[in-house]
């Protein structure tokens, strides 16, 4: 690991002006990809600003019956949280899905949604890579690539985001907090993550020194139910093959408002709007949540050997609106 | 930048601990782990380096009661912390319940993975004890009763290459009753 130093500030306008100062400067989170990253060599940060305990690492709960979840809540406190168990479960659902418990006591909100992609050459320096390496190449489109994207990617790079929580918050229209040198700013999880396009360095569409202090979970309809669903190679601690989070709510045997975002194909948590557009005001059938399903991964185009992911994510999709209906009924 | 705004910036750093009730100083480079500092600084080689990230729980050890990678936590990031080994399980010379429980289910084949094992063990307690659900806790959340699959998924993050998941399982369930 190349040499670094290290600051803790104590409060938000302290770190902002640490980062902003120092252009090879990082914040530094519960360090669970980061530390990780740097011991590979995949990143050399020259300053990390620990922002771990800063006092936004509270779940709070606005007056309209929403929750901002503070940016260093750590993923073991935030399914742990009994508004989110009782208001959001596929949130809470979702971080009990992140790793072993060990990493849920670690790793924190904000890091979760700005961890890396688990793309083999992504992680092995001694490998060409574009978002490690612009214009080395990627190998992974010929290569090993059985885990990566089937939509939304582009030529130069095919990976997807692996978090968790990023695709619940997807499902429930959350909106990433933001400080950074121009003032605060809100922006959608859904226009969060970049597409990869010519250049895929930049996962999302944070600046330097932007620091993310909360996430906003909009209120949770009355009606409503949620789940968060994961396939993995293992039971436990893995990360999705594909997963789905849905949020469904049935009034008198028809769908009345519908949320769908699918992990595990895309550079993004990938919001299902076919499907949903298919599902609005349509009768809770198997047929026609099956028939919703079909529509996803629009536009797939899977890779040589990750056809698979196509019917599994729909399969999977279609089995938790079946068992999410018949909770509404 | 304004005075005010200004902190520490250190690459090197004297940091406070307490491990297993024992006060130490040590000056620790930004890039030494907490398991390094624990085995290479402070004699404690019970916690033991597997893979060094994060991905097999040798290193499990707990930070203010709570379980952690050490492999992946920051000496420097944690001034005034408590930590807890295995060395710091038994009380007063008598071995811990889980470190009883342990030896009569025969849930030690090597004993690479068996430090880990019982700090994450500890933490698998007081999770439950607070409250913490799990993957398997059933919907909605009633204190988590720790049967089988419950201490099974709660204790994925520590892997065994002897394969001693089956005895491991049964031996916290014992302490767990
Ligand atoms: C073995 C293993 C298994 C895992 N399994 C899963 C899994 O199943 N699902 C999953 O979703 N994740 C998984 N993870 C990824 C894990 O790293 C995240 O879940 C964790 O939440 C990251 O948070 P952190 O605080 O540790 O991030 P850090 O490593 O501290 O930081 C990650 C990134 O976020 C930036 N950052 C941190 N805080 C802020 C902030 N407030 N503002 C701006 N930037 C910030 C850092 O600069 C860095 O770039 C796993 C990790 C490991 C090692
Ligand atoms: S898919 Fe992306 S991360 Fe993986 S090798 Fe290609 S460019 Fe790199
Ligand atoms: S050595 Fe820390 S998890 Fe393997
Ligand atoms: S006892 Fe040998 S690795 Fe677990």
């Amino acid at each position: 690991m190349r040499p670094f130093d290290y600051e803790r500030p104590w409060n938000i306008d302290a770190a902002l002006a640490a980062v902003r100062d120092t252009p090879g400067a990082m914040y530094l989170g519960g360090g669970t990809n980061l530390i990780d990253l740097m011991r590979l060599g995949v990143l050399a940060p020259e300053l990390l600003v620990d922002v771990s305990r800063l006092p936004f690492d509270r779940v709070e709960e606005t007056g309209d019956g929403g929750l901002v979840i503070g940016a260093a809540v750590r993923s073991a406190d935030l399914a742990s949280h009994l508004g989110v168990r009782r208001r959001y479960p596929v949130l809470a659902q979702a971080a009990l899905s992140v790793g072993s418990a060990q990493i849920r006591n670690m790793g924190t909100v904000a890091g979760n949604l700005l961890q890396r992609t688990r793309c083999a050459y992504f992680t092995d320096v001694t490998k060409p890579c574009n978002k490690r390496e612009p214009g080395s190449g990627c190998p992974a489109v010929d290569g090993v690539h059985r885990n990566l994207a089937v939509v939304g990617y582009s030529p130069s790079c095919v990976a997807t985001h692996p978090s968790d929580l990023a695709v619940a918050f997807a499902a429930l229209d959350a909106v990433v907090r933001i400080e950074g040198a121009t003032g605060p700013r809100r922006v959608p999880i859904t226009a969060f993550y970049r597409d990869p396009g010519d250049d895929p360095r930049q996962d999302t569409v944070l600046e330097h020194a932007d620091l993310i202090t909360g996430i906003e979970v909009p209120p949770a309809g009355a009606a409503a139910h949620s789940a968060y669903r994961k396939v993995c190679d293992r039971t436990s601690f893995a990360f999705a093959v594909v997963s789905v989070a849905v949020v469904l709510e049935v009034t008198a045997g028809a769908v009345r408002d519908c949320r769908i975002a699918l992990g595990g194909v895309a550079p993004k948590p990938w919001r299902a709007e076919r499907a949903e557009e298919v599902l609005y005001g349509a009768d809770a059938t198997e047929e026609n949540f099956a028939r919703a399903a079909r529509t996803e991964p629009a536009g797939a185009r899977p890779l040589r050997d990750n056809g698979y992911k196509v019917p599994l994510v729909r399969n999977l999709l279609t089995r938790t609106l079946i068992d999410l209906a018949k909770k509404g009924a | 930048m304004t005075g005010e705004l200004h902190t520490e910036r250190v690459r090197s750093r004297t940091v406070r601990l307490t491990v297993n009730g024992v006060r130490h100083h040590v000056r620790v480079d930004t890039r030494t782990s907490l398991l390094d500092t624990l085995r290479e600084r402070l004699g404690l080689t019970g916690a033991k380096k597997g893979c060094d990230h994060g991905e097999c729980g040798t290193c499990t050890v707990l930070v203010a009661g709570r379980r952690v990678y050490s492999c992946l936590t920051l000496t420097v990031a944690l001034d005034g912390a408590e930590v807890t080994t295995v060395e710091g399980l038994a009380a007063g010379g008598e071995p811990h319940p889980l470190q009883r429980a342990f030896l009569a289910h025969r849930a030690v084949g090597c004993g690479y993975c068996t430090p880990g094992q019982l700090c994450a063990a500890v933490g698998v307690l007081a999770e439950a004890d607070a409250g913490v659900p799990s993957a398997v806790t059933p919907d909605p959340a009633e204190p988590p009763a720790l049967d089988l699959a419950e201490i099974r998924e709660r204790m994925s993050g520590n892997l065994c290459r002897c394969g001693c998941y089956g005895r491991i399982a049964a031996a916290i369930a014992e302490v767990a009753r």
